[in-house]
């Protein structure tokens, strides 16, 4: 009953993982993407800032939009690190970019701004990219057996393999 | 040589300098984080101060956010000169090819025609959006 049992739930398992993950990256690109334009939109408020009049730093310190893009900045740098300790850097950067095009889809839908040709373009040239990305695993299998790199490839390199390991009754559930 | 073309050389050698920061720290932020292993399980297992001592203790993740801020100042000192409508664009796109040579090399990452592909055009993407 056990061995029948385990494929449904190393499906569940699967999908919970992946949920997960999937989760982390969305946060990567809105994260990226509020927090440079709210500090965009700050320092647009704020001015130019020179080191001989190093005050108008704290002023646009105290600025509620940069305040606000450098903590939206933090959580990026969070969820980026994240993401790059079980994924790879070139499956991480292209996915953060889908960022930029929800931030051009808010302009035109929620703010109703005019989003030019070209940036529709620029959206469906990155959309097609990410999708390139997607198709791809997460991570490079390692040659390394340190413990990190095993639980690396477990969760994310080689679905495939764990699918035969989860239906022989080898996977750890 | 024109005022013109030594603002040119300074703008164009800046965003070089800030691509280049940028991709030092993103191989070495990667390398530092794949040494610590996936974040989620050693959270799981032993806590939110392991994972935090194990990052913010590994040197090569110093090493990255050192070259992170180099690449942040090296942006401020383009815009000095450059236009940003140029500066943003050239240096982003810029950053996620040569992010995917050096990924290639440095990390052994497996960089196949879908990969090239993707970087390619988020980078062409990219550039259409901030330009």
């Amino acid at each position: 009953m056990r061995r029948s049992g385990l494929p449904f739930q190393f499906f569940l398992f699967e999908r919970q993982v992946n949920f997960r993950k999937y989760l982390v990256l969305a946060g990567v690109a809105i994260f990226a993407a509020t927090g440079d334009a709210m500090l965009s939109q700050g320092m647009k408020q704020t001015g130019s800032i020179s080191l001989d009049h190093l005050t108008t730093l704290i002023t646009a310190l105290l600025n509620p939009f940069v305040a606000t893009g450098i903590v939206l900045l933090v959580g990026f740098f969070a969820t980026y690190l994240n993401a790059l300790s079980w994924a790879d850097l070139t499956y991480v950067l292209p996915a953060s970019s889908l960022g930029y095009v929800l931030l051009a889809l808010i302009a035109r839908f929620g703010l109703h701004e005019h989003v030019s040709l070209s940036r529709w373009l620029g959206i469906a040239l990155i959309s097609i990219g990410v999708g390139f990305v997607a198709a791809t695993p997460a991570a490079t299998p390692r040659e390394d057996s340190s413990p990190a790199a095993a639980s690396r490839s477990e969760s994310v390199a080689d679905p495939a393999e764990e699918r035969r390991r989860a239906v022989s009754g080898e996977a750890e559930l | 040589m024109s005022q013109q073309s030594i603002s040119f050389i300074y703008t164009w050698a800046s965003i070089l300098a800030m691509a280049l920061a940028s991709i030092i720290g993103d191989v070495l932020l990667s390398r530092a984080m794949r040494q610590v292993g996936d974040v989620n399980d050693l959270w799981r297992r032993s806590g939110t101060w392991a994972v935090l001592r194990q990052t913010l203790g590994n040197p090569t993740f110093s090493a990255g956010v050192l070259a992170m801020a180099l690449s942040f100042f090296s942006l401020l000192f383009s815009l000095s000169w450059g236009d940003v409508s140029l500066v943003g664009p050239a240096a982003a796109s810029l950053t996620f090819i040569g992010n995917a040579f050096a990924a290639k090399i440095f990390l052994h990452e497996k960089v196949d025609h879908r990969r090239w592909m993707a970087a390619v055009l988020v980078a062409a993407g990219v550039a259409l959006l901030a330009g």
